[in-house]
């Protein structure tokens, strides 16, 4: 094997036809939603960059990003991706294993020092010196810090390692925390989701493979392609919602007609995600597609943002789930009308007990 | 000077006097009619109405109210910040609601007089020509404090809609930064929703009781911009 093989050569390595290959830049130029033309220059970077390493870490996690990712719709995309990254480490689907798999990780650092890409999975957690993750006799943290030393950027693969999602969720026992947390000196891109859409994770490494460089990040480190607009702003059923039609309840006849599902917890409105564009199992249908509000899981804090079924969720600054601004604020305004009832018969009391004495003559007095 | 002012008792504190101008008073009334209407059409943002039916193309309540929460948000917006260019150039009582003169010993001993005459624990009333130091104190926290984070809140939740790189973005995406999920900012606009009610409820109800309990007008002193004091006794009771 060469030290330094190009993508292209891995692909033809791996089996993969060179009409595959054009398809495949093809379809992942129209994914990324670049122009025709990006299609040849992702063929030709492939075809004559070396291959940069992909080493895919599992912290606490579930695999689901995993299961989404070898589930990608175009399943030429997802055998050409994974020719691409199976080569280095993923403990998931690699052939090595035991010290012959961690070696692989030392071997990476050795060839490749401040070349490759660390796609981690799940989160490390913190409490008692990260105990709760233990990966090859060591806390999974101490493997995330010194292998993001090495590397030259992180893809943060999933809720778990953008936000924290259930295991970082209230009371968060073992303190599991984003990867942004621990890693502060690389640059991180955020795919969140839970998981995150397959077309979107190939679409996303494929980029940097192919042009060595960051997608285009917003604000909060997700890339800007797919993460760019809300649900709600590219929902089919967003006329239904600025109508004013509202499905009630799960099995009304809003339902059936297929209005807007935000009075029963659509989260769509504060999520960034591309479910109503590009879909799920290669475009047959998502959430909404099927009925049921989204969730927000591609968004911080998304368990701690119940209830899942109400528009108004809980605020989180008291221990109580169901205290939402509209219990807090109701009860805050309520309170204001109430003492302001009594204050005026309080008044009328004083006033009327202070009459012989007027206060303004007392006080000419004084 | 303040003894003088002992000494004296009353002086600028008799008769009527003009405390607030023209700007002042339109912008409250005005600062008053923008807020009414988000505080409803936001509430019905957070609560719909019950479901309308026929086809979607026959109705654009939501997005009515919604255009409407947008618009009044505009008007609060730019009001409130012409209001703060008066409060700079504006005469002395119009510098009240930004500047609340804390680093003076005697707005907190008024200010504790004023706590002590509302829960009944002393009979004696001042008078004030602006606002009376709780007053001022509240018109800070909630119209200057709380309005602003209410600008800065809904005009991020607004710059969702008009995406990444629009001017919304650009001024107020920031919030973002400090409160990534927008589902809670949405929440805490939402209970800055609740806060305005709060304040509102109690305002009116002390502008009414000023009227028939205070040594000077209440209501009126917004609308004319003239300060009537009802006796000549001294302004603080001793
Ligand atoms: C006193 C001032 C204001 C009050 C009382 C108020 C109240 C509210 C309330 C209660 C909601 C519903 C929250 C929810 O459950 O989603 C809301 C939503 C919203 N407000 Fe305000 N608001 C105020 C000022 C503003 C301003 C200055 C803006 C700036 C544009 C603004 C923009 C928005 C936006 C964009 C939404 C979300 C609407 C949607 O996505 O459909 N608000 N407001
Ligand atoms: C949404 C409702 C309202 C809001 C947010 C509001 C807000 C305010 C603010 C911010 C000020 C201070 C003005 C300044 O220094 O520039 C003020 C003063 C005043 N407001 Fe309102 N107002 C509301 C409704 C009303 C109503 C309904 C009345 C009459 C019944 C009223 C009567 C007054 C009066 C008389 C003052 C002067 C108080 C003083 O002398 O200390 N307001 N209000
Ligand atoms: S179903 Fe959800 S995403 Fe679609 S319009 Fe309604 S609230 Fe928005
Ligand atoms: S619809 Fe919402 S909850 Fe479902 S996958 Fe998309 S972002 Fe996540």
């Amino acid at each position: 094997m060469p030290a330094h093989e190009t993508f292209y050569e891995v692909m033809r390595r791996h089996g993969v036809t060179r009409r595959s290959f054009l398809k495949f830049c093809s379809l992942t130029a129209a994914g990324l939603g670049l122009g025709p033309e990006f299609a040849g220059k992702i063929a030709h970077a492939l075809e004559t960059k070396p291959r940069t390493p992909v080493v895919w870490l599992h912290g606490l996690e579930c695999t689901c990003c995993t299961e989404s990712f070898i589930r990608s719709g175009n399943p030429l995309a997802g055998d050409v991706i994974l020719s691409m990254i199976s080569l280095d480490y993923d403990d998931t689907i690699m052939a090595a294993a035991g010290h012959q798999a961690e070696e692989i990780l030392e071997q990476t650092i050795e060839k490749y020092d401040g070349q490759f890409i660390l796609a981690c999975e799940g989160n490390p957690p913190l409490n008692e010196d990260g105990m709760y993750c233990i990966q090859a006799g060591r806390p999974y943290v101490e493997k995330l810090r010194h292998m993001a030393d090495h590397c030259k950027a992180i893809i943060a693969w999933g809720s778990c390692a953008s936000w924290g999602c259930v295991q970082a969720a209230r009371p968060n026992p073992t303190q599991a925390v984003p990867i942004h947390k621990v890693i502060l000196d690389k640059p991180i891109v955020k795919v969140p989701g839970c998981p995150p859409i397959a077309e979107v994770m190939t679409g996303v490494i494929t980029y940097m493979l192919a042009f060595d460089r960051l997608p285009p990040l917003d604000r909060q480190g997700r890339p800007a392609m797919f993460y760019g607009q809300r649900l709600h702003d590219k929902c089919y059923r967003r006329p239904h919602f600025d109508a004013g039609q509202f499905v009630e309840k799960f099995d009304d006849e809003g339902a059936r007609k297929g209005y807007c599902l935000y009075k029963v917890g659509c989260k769509g409105p504060t999520t960034y995600n591309a479910c109503s564009t590009v879909e799920w199992n290669g475009g047959l249908s998502w959430p909404v597609k099927s009925g049921h509000g989204c969730l927000g899981c591609a968004e911080d804090n998304f368990w701690d943002k119940g209830s899942f079924y109400s528009p108004v969720t809980n605020l989180g600054v008291t221990g109580n789930v169901e205290s939402t601004a509209n219990t807090i604020g109701g009860a805050i305004a309520g309170a204001a009308a109430i003492g302001v009832a009594a204050h005026a018969v309080a008044s009328g009391i004083a006033k009327a007990s202070g009459k012989k004495s007027k206060p303004t003559e007392e006080v000419s007095n004084g | 000077m303040a003894t003088s002012r002992v000494a004296t008792g009353n002086d600028g504190y008799t008769g009527n006097v003009y405390v607030f101008e023209v700007p002042v008073r339109v912008w409250h009334w005005i600062h008053a009619l923008a807020i009414t209407a988000l505080a409803i059409t936001g509430y019905l943002i957070a609560n719909p109405l019950t479901s309308v039916s026929g086809e979607a193309s026959d109705s654009f309540l939501m997005g009515n109210i919604r255009l409407i929460h947008f618009s009044a948000a505009m008007v609060f917006a730019v009001g409130l910040f012409v209001r703060f260019y008066w409060a700079i150039v504006g005469n002395r009582y119009a510098k009240g609601l930004l500047i609340v003169p804390v680093w003076r010993g005697q707005y907190w001993s008024r200010l504790w007089h004023e706590v002590l005459m509302y829960s009944f624990l002393t009979r004696k009333v001042a008078k004030y020509r602006g606002h009376n130091p709780l007053a001022q104190l509240a018109m800070w926290l909630f119209n200057v404090v709380l309005a602003l984070f209410m600008v800065c809140t809904g005009f991020a939740l607004y710059s969702q809609g008009t995406g990444a790189g629009s001017w919304a973005d650009r001024w107020f995406g920031w919030v973002f930064v400090i409160e990534p999920s927008s589902q809670a900012v949405r929440m805490w606009h939402l209970l800055g929703m609740w806060l305005m009610v709060f304040f509102i409820i109690i305002h009116i109800y002390m502008v009414i009781r000023a009227e028939f309990m205070s040594r000077q007008n209440g209501t009126s002193v917004m609308i004319d911009g003239i300060r009537r004091f009802k006796d000549d006794g001294p302004r603080d009771p001793q």
